[in-house]
């Protein structure tokens, strides 16, 4: 029996279509020690939408994608994902039911090259045994191929063909956020997780990625969760925004209904946005 | 303009995903299997097959195994001597035991010996790391010797707690015992390196190569990707140690004939391997061969150099041989922390855009 009840979604104003709760945040509670760093927060996440996760330094949206992802476990509260209550995971197998991320410091394979590290976003997607890839044989040899062109498609997607063979460690700081969209992307996740995908980059990098992002959502259909401090961004990329504070959720709706947001304004766009 | 792949336009991706996508390395690759299988029988005599070739072929096999654990999914073994003493003591049970079994079973089954103790004594590194897991390895090293030697059980009760390999044979010809020939020794030395460096190359190119590689470079993102930490970890632990197993099982049947666990598998033994595949080049196959064949051989071209030729006393040329390589792997740590294998990687670069730089 499904833990929530299916319903319909909507259609945006630019007519992509939104489709039901994909996962549902249930009164998340997260704690260090003494430190509350999510306060009792719910939300929903639709199939198919840009969802925002906004709010100052230190309010907690990393953590919360930690949650999503597997990393944390919340002391309080449940995950409902795919109609059903998520049982306690390690992260590697949240990755296994199809969520993927990026993270605020970049984390990618350093010893590793770019098309390597893409690579490994295709772990999930292969299944030959340690035997058939020691003889490089049969399915592990077939499954390489395979698994190949879809990374070289990523790549082509990302525009990173010249630097398919560099070691990760030579490239510069936008180029490596690049790549680790591509890890992430060549997972074929059914949500992506982007933490601050655009933290550091120049003007011109910043409008690559956007443009990146909503093409992943439009031409995949990819749902993605996406973490910003740039509010003109978050206002142009985002069917919804949840407004985080000192581990609270103090808004929640469409970029207008958060803008005019008595709260909102008072505790975050009233202080940057001057 | 010889040395230079056909352009970077791979027509496929099985091509691009070849070992040597040059050519001239291809063709040298043969030229130097063509050299080891045919032209060696022919030259080699048994000074040098004894002091230099089989030693070399047998560190190289416990090179590559350390490398694996060490220079692809990053976790620090001292454990290396251990291990080789599990590998052949293993490998003298089964000999003793099944006086029938064939000796190349024997010793894939030392292996896989090795490999269970392995993966036993790998387990702390999904708690442990760095470190920490070395001074746990290094507890494996010592516990393991004192087992051997302890236990008489493993040594067949024999009063000296010596081991000693009786004669096996591989088509009729002797490879272990006192009746083995060099060359035979040779032969099935070099026989199990090619293989099992092709299945290391295999291995380390593959998905379960890329989620070592993963656990090396950034374990905590490696797992949220998806990769299983215990399962990349053990199955390291695993494959290394099968392979330092199969050198152990190697070092004792078919070179030294026998041993005593603490002399021949003591520390200084893990801290040797160790040193090769820190000189020759973490996470590079070639790298265990280069590491393997420096530490070896330095010493025995030191030592007709400056003994044989200049008359210098024997601990003298000692002494001066451990500076030697001690100022080489602070060098290596310091210069090319990748070691012989990125010198070379870093040459050929070099010559795949000569004479045009640019
Ligand atoms: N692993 C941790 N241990 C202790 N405190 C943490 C940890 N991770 C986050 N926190 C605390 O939780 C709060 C929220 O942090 P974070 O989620 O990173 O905020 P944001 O991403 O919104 O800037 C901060 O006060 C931070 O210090
Ligand atoms: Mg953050």
């Amino acid at each position: 029996m499904l833990d929530t009840q299916p319903d319909e979604g909507y259609t945006t104003a630019d007519g992509r279509k939104i489709g039901g709760v994909a996962m549902e945040m249930k009164n998340i509670t997260l704690r260090f020690g003494g430190v509350v760093a999510i306060k009792d927060i719910s939300f929903d996440i639709r199939w198919g939408e840009v969802r925002a996760i906004i709010g100052p330094n230190g309010a907690g949206k990393s953590s919360m994608l930690n949650v999503i992802s597997g990393f944390y476990n919340p002391q309080e509260g449940e995950v409902i994902y795919k109609g059903y209550r998520r049982p306690r995971m390690r992260p590697y197998q949240v990755a296994r039911t199809g969520i993927a991320r990026t993270f605020q410091n970049i984390a990618l394979f350093e010893g590793m090259s770019v098309l390597d590290n893409i690579m490994t976003g295709r772990l999930n997607h292969m299944k030959a045994n340690i035997f058939q890839q020691a003889m490089w044989w049969g399915k592990a040899q077939k499954e390489e191929e395979e698994n190949r062109e879809k990374v070289e498609k990523v790549i082509d997607f990302l525009e990173i063909q010249h630097i398919r063979k560099t070691p990760v460690a030579r490239l510069p700081y936008g180029l490596k956020k690049r790549v680790e969209l591509a890890r992430a992307l060549a997972a074929e996740p059914s949500i992506l997780l982007l933490d601050e995908p655009m933290a550091g980059m120049n003007v011109e990098e910043k409008e690559d990625m956007c443009r990146f992002i909503l093409d992943v959502n439009d031409e995949f259909g990819t749902t993605i969760v996406l973490i910003e401090h740039d509010m003109g961004v978050v206002m142009d990329l985002s069917d919804r925004v949840v407004v985080m504070d000192y581990g609270k959720k103090i808004g929640d709706g469409t970029p207008d209904e958060v803008r005019n947001n008595e709260e909102v304004i008072k505790a975050y766009l009233g202080v940057t946005d001057d | 303009m010889l040395y230079r792949e056909a352009g970077d336009f791979k027509t496929s991706y099985t091509s691009d995903n070849q070992t040597f996508p040059i050519r001239f390395d291809r063709y040298g690759y043969y030229f130097v299997l063509g050299v080891a299988f045919l032209v060696m029988p022919l030259i080699l005599n048994d000074y040098w097959t004894n002091a230099l070739v089989v030693p070399f072929l047998i560190y190289t096999i416990a090179a590559l195994g350390l490398n694996i654990l060490i220079g692809y999914c990053g976790q620090l073994s001292l454990g290396t001597g251990g291990f080789m003493a599990v590998g052949a003591y293993a490998s003298y049970k089964l000999m003793t035991g099944f006086p029938d079994l064939n000796i190349i079973f024997v010793i894939l089954l030392s292996g896989l010996v090795t490999a269970g103790v392995g993966v036993l004594f790998g387990l702390p590194s999904l708690r442990i790391k760095g470190f920490y897991l070395a001074v746990a390895t290094l507890a494996a090293q010592f516990f393991l010797i004192w087992l051997f030697t302890r236990t008489p059980w493993f040594f067949n009760y024999s009063p000296t707690g010596m081991i000693s390999a009786p004669t096996r044979t591989v088509f009729g010809i002797p490879v272990t015992g006192a009746s083995a020939s060099a060359l035979s020794m040779y032969m099935i030395c070099l026989v199990f390196l090619v293989a099992l460096a092709w299945l290391a190359r295999n291995l380390t190119r593959g998905t379960l190569g890329r989620q070592w590689m993963a656990i090396r470079d950034m374990d905590i993102a490696a797992e949220i990707i998806g990769v299983n930490p215990l399962w990349s970890k053990l199955t390291a632990f695993a494959v290394s140690s099968f392979y330092i197993g199969v050198a152990g099982a190697l070092l004792f049947a078919v070179y030294l004939g026998a041993a005593e666990a603490g002399e021949a598998f003591g520390i200084d033994k893990s801290f040797l391997v160790l040193f090769m595949v820190i000189i020759g080049g973490l996470g590079s196959i070639f790298g265990a061969f280069a590491g393997a064949f420096f530490l070896i051989a330095g010493p025995v071209l030191l030592k007709i150099m400056l003994v044989d030729n200049l008359g210098w006393a024997t601990d003298l040329a000692a002494h001066l041989e451990i500076m030697i390589i001690g100022a080489l792997i602070i060098v290596t740590l310091i210069m090319e922390p990748h070691g012989i294998a990125a010198l070379w990687r870093t040459i050929k670069e070099k010559l795949r855009l000569w004479p045009f730089p640019y």
